[in-house]
């Protein structure tokens, strides 16, 4: 078996440590106040929706870096 | 601690001695009852009978109402009623041919003990950067996860042995990555879904005297996604669990859509003369992880299994190492 697939592991592996490392750094100081009862509602949401797009992120560059690493194998 | 080591040992001991006695009497009733399906890797007509859910999930069930007698804790209640929910799941689709989007919808009411047992944590940890409080977001994510967890380990359930043999590799470094969190409680209840599969590998081995069938797979898959919830180990169990991840990425993003394997024309893979498996040129079927594999090459069933493995183990050691860094802020 070739390299490619440990390699493809690995760089998984490192993006899901960034991704965390982001996730936390944006994430986690963010807070909406002035809104009373809603403040911790509009927070999660909010976390949410940033949280989903940072996801769609780490999938287009996930399926960047697997067309690259399998160009070859890939070639249906 | 001392005093964990007797329910470690005897919920371990349950389970793998349940699956190991229970199977041969269910595969010998299978038999009778002719619910086998053909083995498509083989060259001769060689058929296997399905599913090994039942053993699976008595082995699981046994085994944790073991450790409930020892630790009243809701977290063992919500692993066993998950399973038991995605083990009904999965033999509805065993015995009748269900739609793509099944498994997934139905897999989502499999989640709901968890909510209603309170046995999550909305704080998400990360290796080196800490925690990040989502308490919305997270909701979202223990409804998604046991459906992911559940078709991941199904969606690799493609050779003699790989499912079991995957969940072994990984539920282990789970365990060892409870341990090393020094969640010992949790690392004990998680231990006996090793054994489980460790057990069932004997008879689905190569050449299988059984397949677990969507039963086993979802079964072993939602005990594993429950654990992460419930354990508070979320990242490490979707680390240790990256091959399959890999195997369920590749596979949607070239069908861009949720199908059943079923109901896919191309064949991405075929069988040389001498029966070993190969990569096809088919456009029109599905990239997967045994696609990949033999891209380099023919290589026999039993190579691509171990192929699989080497893989598993390595990402086993890399949440191994996630869950060292997770004691460690930067």
């Amino acid at each position: 078996m070739k390299i490619g697939l440990f390699g493809f592991l690995f760089v998984m592996w490192i993006l899901i440590l960034a991704g965390g490392g982001i996730l936390v750094a944006i994430l986690g100081p963010f807070s909406i106040s002035g809104y009373g009862d809603l403040d911790l509602l509009l927070t999660s949401v909010l976390k949410a929706i940033i949280a989903i797009i940072l996801v769609v992120v780490w999938i287009l560059v996930l399926s960047k870096l697997k067309n690259w690493i399998f160009k070859k194998e890939i070639k249906y | 601690m001392a005093e964990l080591i007797i329910p470690a040992i005897v919920s371990c001991i349950v389970a793998f001695f349940t699956v190991y006695f229970v199977t041969p009497p269910l595969i010998q009733f299978l038999q009778k009852r002719n619910l086998a399906v053909k083995d498509m890797n083989k060259k001769d007509h060689v058929m296997v009978v399905r599913p090994g859910g039942p053993s699976i999930i008595a082995g699981i069930i046994a085994s944790e109402l073991v450790l409930y007698g020892f630790f009243q804790i809701n977290e063992i209640l919500a692993i066993m009623i998950t399973s038991f929910i995605a083990f009904v799941v999965g033999y509805v689709d065993d015995r009748k041919v269900m739609g793509g989007w099944f498994k997934p919808v139905a897999l989502v009411i499999a989640s709901t003990p968890i909510i209603f047992l309170g046995t999550y944590d909305s704080n998400l940890a990360f290796p080196l950067f800490g925690t990040v409080q989502i308490p919305a977001l997270y909701l979202g994510l223990v409804i998604f996860m046991i459906p992911v967890t559940g078709n991941t380990i199904n969606s690799i359930d493609v050779l003699n042995g790989v499912a079991s043999g995957f969940m072994i590799i990984a539920s282990f470094s789970l365990s060892i990555a409870l341990f090393i969190l020094q969640n010992y409680e949790m690392a004990i209840i998680s231990l006996p879904l090793g054994f489980v599969s460790l057990a069932f590998y004997k008879y689905h081995k190569i050449p299988s005297k059984i397949f677990p069938g969507d039963s086993g797979a979802l079964t072993l898959g939602a005990m594993y996604g429950t654990i992460a919830i419930v354990g508070h180990v979320e990242i490490i169990a979707a680390v240790a669990l990256l091959p399959a991840i890999i195997n369920s990425f590749l596979f949607l993003s070239s069908m861009k859509r949720i199908v059943e394997h079923r109901q896919i024309k191309g064949k991405p893979v075929e069988h040389t003369e001498d029966f070993k498996l190969k990569a096809t040129n088919d456009k029109t079927a599905p990239v997967t992880l045994v696609r990949l594999i033999l891209a380099g090459g023919p290589l026999s069933e039993k190579q691509v299994g171990y192929a699989i493995f080497k893989l598993a183990i390595f990402s086993g050691i890399l949440a191994i190492i996630t869950a060292f860094m997770m004691r460690v802020v930067i």
